[in-house]
């Protein structure tokens, strides 16, 4: 193991927890514009984290270890998390480590210690949010694994490093089998990142929040590694799915040279994308709770749809 | 094996023409459903063309134009009117248990891809691989006609599995011959407007169009 391998994946890990933020603030900020409103700013949530950290944080009496230990275990999840896609290069010494079923269990871990911190206090809205995170999470998850299951198909390996170089250094051929995977792995997103048609991230509104009802209890450094990882688990969703479905632009591994271009194809995606993004979710409407489950069925179907139409049109698929 | 970018394309085609199918399944309101439908079409449309740009048959862009023209214009014009004429514009089908059909689509894929394999492998079209898709929008819109209650959306089911036919034609054998293409054109034509009297009929007898009133009209042995 050379250093540069390290400094790679360090660099990599570094920039995703710092960008993390901004993206979430110009996803909030897009919004914003398209409701005709000025917007707080991309450096937003920075400011929101910042705030949070200087703050004292306030318990509740009966609050155990649990509740206290879950903002970190949920954060260093999704870092972990982070630090496995690869962003900018494929050379990460984390990744022969762990595959992307691994990645779906480091999604699952952080989520288990959320809805058990939720529960913890023992007050109905944090164990109301805590369910119901459970709820979309059950649906979610297979159909995220149905997702990668297609590009790992192609690509004969479930390393997400593996996938990018099959993916990204060939010639251009039209998968339809990706397509629908990534139909189906935007319409997961849109759910697992508390979103718009699933979850309002920016409401309290008791009777439709999931997200926001999980972390109604927790304040000051806590809440501020809450709000971070949330933003990073958007990062973390959304550099997957540049990984695996628009992987132009990530460099190979010991390409030094390529890393200026490869910081700005990705900038310029994150970009795009999180537009995408906030245009989708200006233009549906917050569904009923238990419309999600044929949201999800929706998505879970046109991964295995994907998987389906792979197998029968062979290597065209 | 690398395939050419025609023949990339028209797999693509194929796949969005399972999409809509299962788009179609699922779909609650009338109004979105004729969008589907005309969408279908168009795709349908594109499909023939590319095929007859790869395999230099001239009477495929006859199919293709008399395909745009009709099931892209005409027919969803025609709904489109007809739903408007019985005021049913925004009419929703509530007796739906969109996952459980959803899970019954998928089985019914995999039965189709599994019929349509040995067939495809002797057909020696360029097109054959998309056979199974075929067969399974076919079935899909089978599925759809089953599972809805109101008579339009099963109207709808019907032209759609039309065009799994015609689909499937197309990626077996190039196309049926022209006359039987415009046989079949002018068949669909003439049922969507007896169906459209139909719906009247059906509405001024019942007050209604669930199709389950029908069942009154049986005989009391």
């Amino acid at each position: 193991m050379n250093p540069e391998f390290f400094a790679s994946q360090l660099f990599q890990t570094l920039l995703a927890v710092l960008l993390a933020p901004v993206m979430l603030g110009w996803v909030n900020q897009c919004r914003a514009w398209l409701q005709n409103k000025t917007g707080p700013g991309v450096l937003q949530p920075y400011r929101v984290i910042l705030k949070l950290f200087r703050k004292d944080a306030v318990l509740a009496h009966n609050a155990s270890w649990l509740f206290r230990f879950a903002p970190y275990a949920v954060f260093g999840c999704m870092v972990l998390a982070v630090s496995i896609v690869p962003i900018l290069a494929t050379d990460l010494p984390f990744s022969p480590a762990a595959d992307v079923i691994a990645l779906v269990g480091l999604f699952a871990l952080a989520r288990v210690f959320m809805a058990l911190a939720a529960m913890d206090v023992g007050t109905a809205f944090g164990s109301l949010g805590a369910r119901r995170e459970m709820f979309v999470a059950s649906l979610a998850e297979p159909a995220l694994l149905m997702v990668f299951f297609t590009p790992a198909l192609i690509s004969q390996s479930t390393a997400l490093t593996t996938i990018v170089e099959t993916l990204a250094h060939r010639e251009l051929t039209i998968y339809p089998s990706l397509a629908f995977a990534a139909v189906a792995f935007v319409m997961l997103l849109l759910a697992e990142n508390a979103r718009i048609p699933v979850d309002n991230p920016a409401t309290h509104l008791e009777l439709t929040m999931i997200h926001e009802a999980m972390i109604l209890e927790y304040s000051a450094r806590h809440l501020a590694l809450l709000e971070w990882a949330h933003a990073l688990k958007l990062m973390t969703y959304a550099s997957i799915g540049i990984a695996l479905f628009l992987p132009w632009g990530i460099a190979s591994a010991g390409q030094w040279a390529m890393m200026p271009l490869s910081i700005l194809a990705l900038l310029l995606k994150l970009l795009l994308g999180s537009a995408a993004l906030a245009v989708l979710e200006a233009v549906s409407a917050k569904m009923r709770i238990f419309r999600v489950p044929e949201f999800l069925g929706m998505a879970f179907l046109l991964a295995v749809l994907g998987m389906l139409t792979r197998l029968l049109l062979g290597s065209a698929g | 094996m690398t395939l050419s970018f025609t023949q990339q394309l028209i797999n693509l085609m194929a796949c969005l023409l399972l999409l809509i199918a299962f788009a179609m399944v699922s779909q609650r309101r009338i109004l979105r459903l004729i969008y589907l439908f005309a969408l279908q079409g168009l795709v349908l449309a594109i499909n023939t063309a590319v095929v007859a740009l790869a395999t230099q048959q001239p009477h495929l862009y006859f199919s293709a134009a008399l395909t745009l023209g009709l099931k892209v214009i005409v027919l969803p014009w025609l709904l489109h009117r007809l739903i408007d004429r019985l005021n049913i514009r925004w009419d929703i089908e509530t007796l739906l248990n969109i996952p459980t059909i959803m899970l019954v689509g998928i089985v019914v894929v995999i039965i189709a891809f599994n019929l349509a394999l040995p067939i495809s492998q002797l057909a020696g079209t360029i097109t054959r691989s998309s056979l199974g898709i075929a067969m399974a929008s076919v079935l899909l819109s089978f599925l759809m006609m089953i599972t809805r209650r109101k008579a339009v959306p099963q109207v709808i089911g019907f032209l759609a599995m039309e065009n799994g036919l015609f689909f499937a034609a197309t990626s077996a054998t190039y196309g049926m011959p022209m006359v039987v293409e415009l046989g079949i054109a002018l068949d669909v034509l003439v049922g969507t407007f007896i169906f459209g009297i139909f719906f009247f009929q059906i509405r001024e007898t019942f007050d209604s169009l669930d199709i389950h009133h029908l069942e009154k009209l049986k005989e009391k042995t």
